[in-house]
């Protein structure tokens, strides 16, 4: 069977889960960045997941999603063994991943499967991969295990403090950049721009990945911004086909409008309007709320 | 046998169809097709001339003459039989071919009065074949087998182009699998055309038609992103065919562009015909109602949309074109339909920039008056701004329809693949081969946004070619 479920584990028990899927086209060619559109039954709506991982030889690719709208619902519905009943992939464009040095990747909420998969890639190429991982408290951190095989350094934050340094991943990234370039983190709400056009040719930290909700995201690219570091951000915009046909995902970076799909999901997080993507995002929230009731109330059948 | 000679009508035999005021809240067909008796009765108008023009007009070449000569004799399977040699799509062909520019338009009888109607004889024959269930009949006929396990074609995409293209090969015994990007096949028959003008289980009855000639389906893969051409070609494919389509939505540029509720024609016909969101929540996907609806652009597409917001529920749905209604790229009956049905038409506009609330929600439009200028290279007179004169529509849901252009995800994963100068592919126009060996092209990707008839024309085409060159090389 195609796209059959050959591993499911639940990551944060009703909330969040990892499926392990059987699809060797996809997983050959699936890269870092890369994502899947999928349907889980035969009225469904198309949705796209990025891909946590991906692994050539078995012919399998891994998804993580969070129970949130209707049809991530219906997906938890589905177990070992059952199959997805359309997945179509890989699609946007890859991460740009290349010898640079050190590389800080940021992941929050099920953006940190999605930026394991970046994570790996630097470390592949050769990359020193500092990993920040954060959320509200222990029990909802995902990955921390798959990136602790790898990454030389995982720094972990919880906002209640049940795990790793209390307080926001944010947090965690302002500290490591002002040790970076030695300056106390009181000092650098002064000094800004003047301190970005010093550090710009500093490479110590090449790069800095964000992939999460969009508030954190944009904090990220805040906090980064008077660093003037590289900062990569990963949008998951609001897609119907994923291949560039319907223009759903048009988000704006640096006053163009971009798609998300084939133009990303990755973008200079510099440049990206986080306001405008997040209003869009909730441009069917009314419906999502119609489409989950609908299903709760059993109003949509299941597939065999 | 009385072999008296019927009466020809001098005028066309109506199409029955569902009053305007019914159907602008129903996604059902509009038209409903003629009775044999009807259909008769219009085939016995046809002057079965002794050449006949009306065939020169077809871009796949029907044997017009002698299917509609079977229809006036009521041997519908034998017309069936006579389209299917040409035209993989009848059925399809018969709803949305612009017949009143191309056969009907050179029918010897638009010379004194009107033309036969060609286009609803074919979707009576097509229609009346499947409800006959004379399948056996006509596809034993047509089925090949396969002359050679080796001799493989892939198509990329299941538009008419691919469709017509596999549909001729497979006819002749050629192995042939289509690669389609969505879930569900058709290409632009399925997510773009609505319901209420070609229903989807039309088009599921042509691929169901090829399939049993043979041809292999292959959904959920996009060609250039899960299969390139060269692994086409490294697996053994001998040739390989590109129908695509345009299948990359222009926006306006304009400011407010990204307001929630601004969507491009390819989205909002996407959600709606390939998604269902008509049946939303028994469908999952969504689009959300609006009272006031504008449409940009003056094509088949725009009227689509225009005609879909109405069944939708909205109370005003207005189309914004910048020339006037004659300069319309729309067929005529499309125009007229819509404007049965109530959409009102804002002529001599064009938006300037689309209006939001705080919270990033459409609002109006603000347009600026146009008035008609020299023609154009389109041969159309062009549109010319009026200074100063500005005005606005409220809206709450804008649908952007004024054309497409060139997808890149395949051209770009496609190196040594030459362009033209608008960035469709160029291609040998007998032969529909591209610059590369042995890949073809046909269809809006080659051509820019055309007819579903002009795209199956190209298939066939290349078909042609394709099987010319895979019998040379034996």
């Amino acid at each position: 069977m195609p796209n059959k479920i050959v591993k499911k584990r639940s990551l944060i028990p009703g909330s969040t889960s990892e499926v392990v899927i059987e699809a060797p086209h996809i997983a050959a060619k699936a890269k870092p960045g890369n994502f899947v559109i999928l349907r889980v039954w035969d009225q469904g709506e198309r949705i796209p997941l990025t891909i946590a991982d991906a692994d050539a030889r078995k012919g399998t690719i891994t998804i993580v999603y969070l129970v949130l709208g209707k049809t991530t619902a219906h997906l938890e519905t589905l177990k070992e063994g059952d199959s997805i009943l359309d997945l179509c992939g890989p699609l946007g464009r890859p991460t740009h991943i290349e010898k640079v040095g050190t590389v800080i990747c940021v992941g929050g909420g099920t953006g940190i499967a999605a930026m394991h998969h970046i994570a790996k890639g630097n470390h592949l190429a050769g990359n020193h991969v500092v990993a920040m991982v954060g959320a509200r408290s222990k029990d909802l951190l995902l990955f921390v295990d798959e990136l602790q095989a790898f990454c030389p350094e995982v720094l972990v934050s919880t906002d209640d403090g049940t795990c790793g340094q209390k307080g926001f991943v944010t947090d965690l990234l302002k500290e490591r950049l002002c040790s970076e370039y030695q300056i106390s983190p009181s000092e650098l709400d002064s000094v800004k721009t003047s301190l970005a056009d010093r550090l710009a040719t500093d490479k110590g930290i090449a790069e800095v990945v964000a992939v999460g909700p969009v508030p954190m995201m944009r904090a990220v690219a805040q906090v980064v911004k008077p660093f003037g570091v590289k900062t990569t951000v990963s949008l998951n915009s609001i897609m119907v086909d994923g291949m560039g046909m319907c223009g759903a995902c048009r988000v704006t970076v640096g006053g163009v409008v971009k798609f998300a799909c084939v133009d990303g999901p990755e973008f200079d997080g510099q440049l990206v309007d986080f306001n405008e993507l997040a209003s869009r995002l909730g441009a069917f929230r009314t419906q999502e709320k119609i489409s989950s009731e609908h299903f709760h109330k059993g109003g949509c059948c299941t597939h065999g | 046998m009385d072999e008296k000679k019927p009466k020809r009508a001098a005028v066309r035999t109506p199409m029955p169809e569902q009053p305007a005021e019914v159907r602008r809240n129903n996604f059902n067909e509009v038209a409903l097709g003629y009775t044999l008796e009807q259909a008769m009765q219009e085939a016995q108008r046809c002057l079965q001339c002794k050449t006949p023009v009306c065939e020169k007009g077809c871009p796949v070449e029907v044997n017009i003459k002698q299917f509609v000569g079977l229809v006036a004799k009521g041997d519908v399977p034998a017309a069936y039989q006579k389209l299917l040699e040409t035209n993989s799509l009848p059925a399809v062909c018969g709803r949305v071919c612009p017949q009143e520019t191309q056969c009907e338009e050179v029918c010897i009888l638009a010379k004194k009065g009107q033309p036969v109607c060609i286009g609803r004889l074919e979707r009576f024959a097509a229609d009346q074949f499947v409800a006959s269930s004379a399948c056996e009949q006509v596809t034993g006929k047509n089925a090949c087998a396969i002359i050679d396990e080796k001799l493989r074609v892939a198509c990329i995409g299941s538009g008419p182009a691919s469709l017509t293209a596999a549909g001729y090969l497979a006819g002749l015994g050629i192995k042939v699998t289509v690669f389609e990007a969505l879930h569900e096949l058709g290409g632009v028959l399925v997510y773009g055309i609505p319901e209420f003008r070609l229903p989807k289980s039309i088009v599921r009855r042509e691929v169901e038609g090829l399939r049993t000639l043979g041809v292999e389906f292959i959904t959920n893969y996009v060609g250039g992103k899960t299969i390139t051409v060269q692994e086409l070609f490294d697996q053994g494919y001998k040739a390989v065919f590109i129908g695509v389509g345009a299948g990359l939505p222009w926006f306006l540029g304009i400011p407010g562009e990204t307001l929630i509720g601004v969507f491009s024609s390819n989205e909002y016909l996407t959600r709606i015909n390939l998604g269902r969101a008509y049946d939303f929540p028994n469908w999952d996907t969504p689009i959300f109602p609006a009272k006031n609806v504008v449409v940009f652009g003056g094509g088949n597409v725009a009227m689509d949309a225009a005609r879909t917001a109405l069944r939708l529920g909205a109370e005003n749905v207005t189309i914004a074109y910048r020339r006037t209604k004659q300069e319309m790229p729309a067929r005529i009956e499309e125009v007229h339909h819509a404007v049965e049905e109530g959409v009102q038409f804002e002529l001599l506009c064009a938006p300037v920039a689309f209006l939001g609330d705080e919270k990033g929600y459409l609002k109006g439009v603000k347009l600026q008056r146009m008035c008609l200028g020299e023609p154009d290279a389109s041969g159309r007179c062009s549109p010319v701004p009026v200074e100063d004169e500005y005005f606005e529509l409220i809206c709450d849901l804008a649908v952007i329809a004024v054309g497409t252009g060139p997808n890149p995800i395949l051209l770009s994963n496609t190196p040594g693949l030459k362009l033209t100068r608008r960035g469709y592919i160029e291609v040998n126009e007998t032969t529909q081969e591209t610059s590369i060996q042995n890949l073809y092209a046909g269809g809006d990707i080659s051509t820019g946004s055309a007819t579903v008839i002009a795209a199956m024309g190209a298939g066939r085409k290349a078909a042609k070619a394709i099987y010319e060159r895979l019998m040379q090389n034996r």
